[in-house]
């Protein structure tokens, strides 16, 4: 039987009454009295020196307020990279300025250099219209070689495009080399992991006001980690003391990443409404968020898997260069290094990894962490030569992958690139994914296929992922600059119902409903009288946000925590209430009882009378039922899982259609299953785009060819087949209280080297011998390989 | 969007008057101008809406002709069924709010050289009527975005001679879902007419030599010995010249053979 509340119920998503009505409240939705608009004037070129900008005439134009240029910022700081990352030789990374405006010089076509707030957003655009600029355009940098070997850069005041060259583990580096020197065999795959927009439903926008009569500021933004907006504002870009800041982040319509970052036009609003003493909103339009927002991955790859006779991995060597665009965002140095190279062992006992990363300044829109992180790029080349290499050996791609996993007796496992995997059973994973996919009835389907002239091929993943981003004293030595716990504070008010402030941030991930579940079940309540309060920094305590599946994970640990010491104080309570000592209370179903007795108060008459203390031991007890606490985790978690993919490709068209698409994840413990397939439905369309349908191209000038939807493919639903979704095989995470991992980014990550794989095989199965194409696999590019 | 003022004459004649003015444009479903407008792309000073031209709504048969009026919607083309292949064809244009927007004048006014209806308006020998003449298919489009239509001058009605047999194959451009390569085939009496519309740098196009062949042989096998010069084709994101000229074949192929 289900369960209908608590943990492991399906319970619907208490949110989606709002968000399916139309009564969400998205930050374009606030109206502010006396709110002003502003509109940016953002960069035709990719690359130019700003000779001048005159505004006269736009300050003239009706209903204009101001008009701001890089001058009216030059003297505030810079928006930080979170991340320092060391070179091999030492050196730490190159971190030119990113300004709240462009100064000097533009560096990537959308660069803002100048905004206007006007009465109307008509007005303002009209405006923006009337600034003579004069910027005499420089040669563009898009390509990375090219990048690396030219004179010519982004930030002249650097002296090179390379932000930096890192090597993981260095000291594994000869070990490495010489292991694929001497090896029996080596598979090598040079390859792409495409740019993407990220493409939240809702476009970033952020109000900015001031109070002059206290000097507080507040700003209402699109943000999936307020505090850390908060943070970068205050210390580093504005210097507006954190106590006068508050940022909302009220309804937010998705992020993928990109919503973690600190943007430019955020600060601009503040400085604008303090000027103007009156609020200023900005909304993006598509175009802007398509120019803007950070992209993720765009990556390029050469991966060699070295291995002995009987198919037993020897080494992983990758040469990697990453596109941080024109300028750092946020985490877009942690995204290619940390969550990248840490993650190239796999899931496997290959003994030797050696990731060499160059991040390089490229003139296109700053590229950041988006939904997986880097690990979607190491698995999809770890999982790609792999398959590669099975082919050459002729082997089973599945059995190869067996025959190299870490086993469940091997746990704690320390891998060869870092880290310490605590729990896992690939095999088991594997054996579900059989299952599940009926890969005993492929050769039927592909034999089905090839009667309607169809080429049928089968494609197998196994992923792993560090999730539960991450222990502050282990990131910190690698170079992260803030810590990554998160907090959480219970609020039993006096009539028994409970406000749960919490630090993550939800915008799509059902937090509303999953964290009650997690509070009802440890109080035996009913989770309908918990309500959870989110993204407002003077209600919640202070964390870190959501993104790298660490919600649960971390704050829902946090979450667990508080609940705890609020039990322990109400067992106090009710231990003075019916006379008995507190060891003796045990709680049950929302009963405190002493414990063989009939004696027993409800969770509710405990409530009341921390809030009416009247008869109650206040030199012993405080009254009030409220906890807060901070989790800081252990490790990471590891999610893993084994995922298949079943394409038919048209070998007249070169059109790949998938028809089955199964993902069995290793969670750990589930809190609402239904959240999680929803949460890996959602992965899988990303990664079924990335892999299919999403390119970003930017031509030699720097101007993005796919800005805008008639030319950048999202995944439809006619596009994806029904998914086959399964988490029966969870191993509980060992290190948190509640045995989770995270679900958020998984199927992004592991679907899209499952999609090409599947693609290779179906070529082949034609007598093609085509062994890689380029995300993403248009019919084009398929078409062109069989040629 | 920069500022304009909106006519809604009820006649033709009023519409014709309303086009007058300097700068006016014409407006059907505005499935296409009204992106360009809020993206100021485009500046009209004045725009003249077509929806309310009751001479120019809904489609008749008469004989073996179909009369559509320009204002005609494509949800009301894809529900007739006098002429099913141009229904099949209308109703996979764009998506249900397109389709219950959009105009068969305002598409063959625009000539989108991705856009299905001059394919079918091709393919058919179709006349386009306006409020002064009437022009031959084969006269009205001259290249990307290029028509025959003066100033001013505005589609009230389309006649498309119906066929024997005929078929439209859309290989799709994965983002917009417009044509990277549509195929209209038609067979008549007199022969067969193949017109192929996203391919091509000057727009849609009739491929001749697959007309002959299946003149004489109305079947895919006719195209057997057959190329497309990929010169003048199209080179985007989505696919190269060479690709493009590939899958011309290859939906004529697939048309005929729908066709039956």
């Amino acid at each position: 039987m289900p369960k209908d509340t608590g943990i492991g119920a399906a319970t619907v998503r208490r949110e989606d009454v709002r968000f399916l009505t139309g009564t969400g409240e998205y930050t374009d939705d606030i109206t502010l009295a006396k709110q002003t608009y502003a509109v940016f004037a953002r960069s035709t070129v990719a690359h130019g020196t700003i000779k001048s900008i005159d505004t006269s005439a736009a300050e003239a134009m009706p209903g204009v307020l101001a008009v701001f240029t890089g001058e009216d910022f030059a003297d505030v700081g810079g928006n930080p990279a979170g991340w320092l990352i060391n070179s091999r030789d030492g050196e730490p990374m190159k971190e030119p300025k990113r300004p709240v405006l462009a100064h000097g010089k533009v560096r990537h076509v959308g660069d803002a250099y100048a905004a206007v707030i006007a009465e109307t957003v008509q007005q303002a655009r009209d405006a923006v219209e009337a600034i003579e600029v004069d910027i005499e355009e420089l040669d563009a940098i898009v390509d990375m070689n090219a990048a690396l070997s030219g004179s010519n850069f982004v930030h002249d005041e650097i002296g090179t495009n390379q932000c930096f060259d890192w090597g993981w583990i260095e000291d594994n580096r000869e070990a490495t080399d010489n292991a694929i020197k001497n090896a029996h065999h080596v598979t090598t795959l040079e390859l792409v992991n495409n740019r993407l927009v990220p493409n939240a439903m809702e476009p970033r926008a952020s109000i900015g006001s001031y109070k002059a009569s206290t000097g507080e500021y507040t700003l209402h933004t699109t943000s999936q980690n307020p505090h850390l907006t908060r943070l970068l504002i205050s210390a580093f870009v504005l210097g507006i003391p954190e106590n006068m800041l508050t940022v909302i982040a009220p309804d937010v319509g998705g992020g993928f990443g990109s919503k973690i970052y600190h943007y430019g036009e955020e600060a601009l609003v503040l400085a604008a409404a303090k000027r103007l003493n009156r609020p200023v909103k900005w909304t993006a339009d598509r175009t802007e968020s398509f120019l803007t927002d950070a992209h993720g991955r765009d990556h390029v790859t050469k991966i060699e898997l070295a291995l002995d006779k009987d198919g037993k991995f020897l080494a992983f060597r990758t040469d990697t260069k990453a596109n941080v665009g024109a300028y750092l965002s946020n985490f877009s140095t942690a995204t290619p290094t940390f969550l990248h190279g840490t993650l190239m062992a796999g899931n496997y006992t290959v003994p030797l990894v050696y990731v060499n990363v160059k991040a390089v300044f490229t003139n296109t829109a700053p590229v950041d962490a988006y939904r997986g992180a880097g690990r979607p790029e190491a698995t999809y080349s770890i999982e790609r030569v792999i398959d590669k290499a099975a082919r050459e050996l002729g082997m089973d791609p599945i059995e190869l992958r067996r025959k190299n996993f870490v086993k469940p007796n091997q746990y704690p496992f320390a891998s060869a690139a870092g880290l310490e995997y605590d729990a896992g059973n690939y095999d088991a994973l594997m054996d579900k994914m059989e299952e599940v996919a009926d890969v005993a009835g492929f050769a039927a389907r592909r034999a089905e296929s090839e009667k309607n002239g169809k080429l049928r091929g089968f494609g197998v993943n196994a992923y792993i992922e560090a999730c539960g981003i991450a222990p502050s004293n282990l990131v910190g030595v690698l170079g992260s600059r803030v810590g990554l716990y998160d907090a959480a504070t219970v609020r039993v008010n006096a009539t028994g119902n409970l406000s749960v402030m919490v630090g993550a941030h939800s915008h799509g991930q059902g937090h509303e409903t999953a964290f009650p579940q997690v509070v009802a079940e440890m109080l035996g309540i009913d989770p309908a009288v918990i309500d959870i309060v989110h993204g407002d920094t003077s209600k919640i305590p202070f964390g870190m946000g959501t993104y790298g599946s660490r919600s649960l994970a971390v704050c829902g640990s946090a979450v667990v925590r508080a609940t705890e010491k609020i039990i322990n104080k109400a067992k106090k309570i009710a231990g003075h209430m019916l006379e008995a000592s507190e060891h003796d209370i045990t709680l049950a179903d929302g009963v405190f009882s002493v414990a063989g007795t009939d004696k027993s108060v409800t969770f509710g008459e405990v409530a009341l009378k921390a809030y009416i203390p009247h008869e109650y031991p206040l030199e012993d007890i405080e009254p009030g039922l409220e906890e807060t606490a901070f989790y800081d985790p252990a490790n990471f978690t590891y999610p893993s899982g084994a995922y298949a993919c079943e394409v038919e490709v048209d070998p007249e068209t070169g059109k790949v259609t998938v028809d089955r698409m199964t993902a069995v994840d290793d969670f750990g413990n589930v809190i609402n299953p239904m959240i999680v397939t929803g949460q890996v439905q959602g992965g899988l369309a990303q990664g079924i785009g990335q892999a299919l349908l999403e390119n970003t191209s930017y031509d030699e000038n720097g101007q993005l060819l796919s800005a805008s939807y008639m030319d950048y493919t999202m995944p439809r639903a006619d596009d994806l087949p029904m998914f086959a979704v399964d988490h029966s095989q969870g191993t509980p995470c060992t290190h948190n209280p509640l045995g989770v991992k995270g679900c958020g980014e998984a199927g992004a990550i592991g679907s899209p080297p499952t999609v090409v794989n599947a693609v290779i095989d179906a070529l082949q199965s034609g007598g093609k011998n085509v062994t890689h194409i380029d995300m993403p696999v248009s019919p084009a590019r398929v078409w062109e390989a069989m040629q | 969007m920069y500022n304009f003022d909106v006519e809604k004459p009820g006649t033709i004649a009023e519409a014709a008057a309303a086009m007058g003015a300097d700068e006016a444009q014409a407006l059907g479903g505005g499935q296409t101008l009204i992106p360009t407008l809020k993206q100021r792309l485009a500046s009209p000073s004045k725009l003249v809406s077509l929806k309310g031209v009751a001479e120019m709504q809904g489609m008749g048969k008469d004989g073996n002709t179909l009369r559509i009026g320009g204002a005609t919607t494509h949800a009301t083309v894809a529900a007739d069924g006098s002429y099913p292949a141009l229904s099949a064809l209308a109703s996979h244009i764009g998506d249900p709010a397109v389709r219950n927007r959009g105009t068969i004048g305002g598409s063959l006014a625009n000539n989108d050289p991705a856009a299905c209806y001059p394919a079918a308006a091709l393919a058919s020998g179709a006349t386009i009527v306006t409020n002064t003449r009437q022009i031959s298919a084969d006269d009205y489009f001259q290249g990307m975005f290029d028509t025959a239509l003066e100033e001013g001058e505005i589609i009230t009605a389309v006649s498309f001679p119906i066929p024997q047999a005929a078929n439209y194959q859309k290989f799709v451009q994965p983002a917009s879902r417009f044509a990277l390569v549509g195929v209209f085939v038609a067979k008549y009496a007199d022969g067969v007419r193949v017109a192929v519309t996203g391919a091509s740098n000057e727009g849609v196009f009739r491929w001749t030599e697959a007309e002959a062949a299946l003149s004489t042989n109305f079947s895919a096998s006719a195209l057997d010995g057959l190329t497309v010069d990929p010169d003048n084709m199209i080179t985007d994101l989505h696919g190269a010249a060479a690709y493009r000229a590939h899958l011309v074949k290859v939906m004529t192929g697939r048309a005929v053979t729908a066709a039956g």
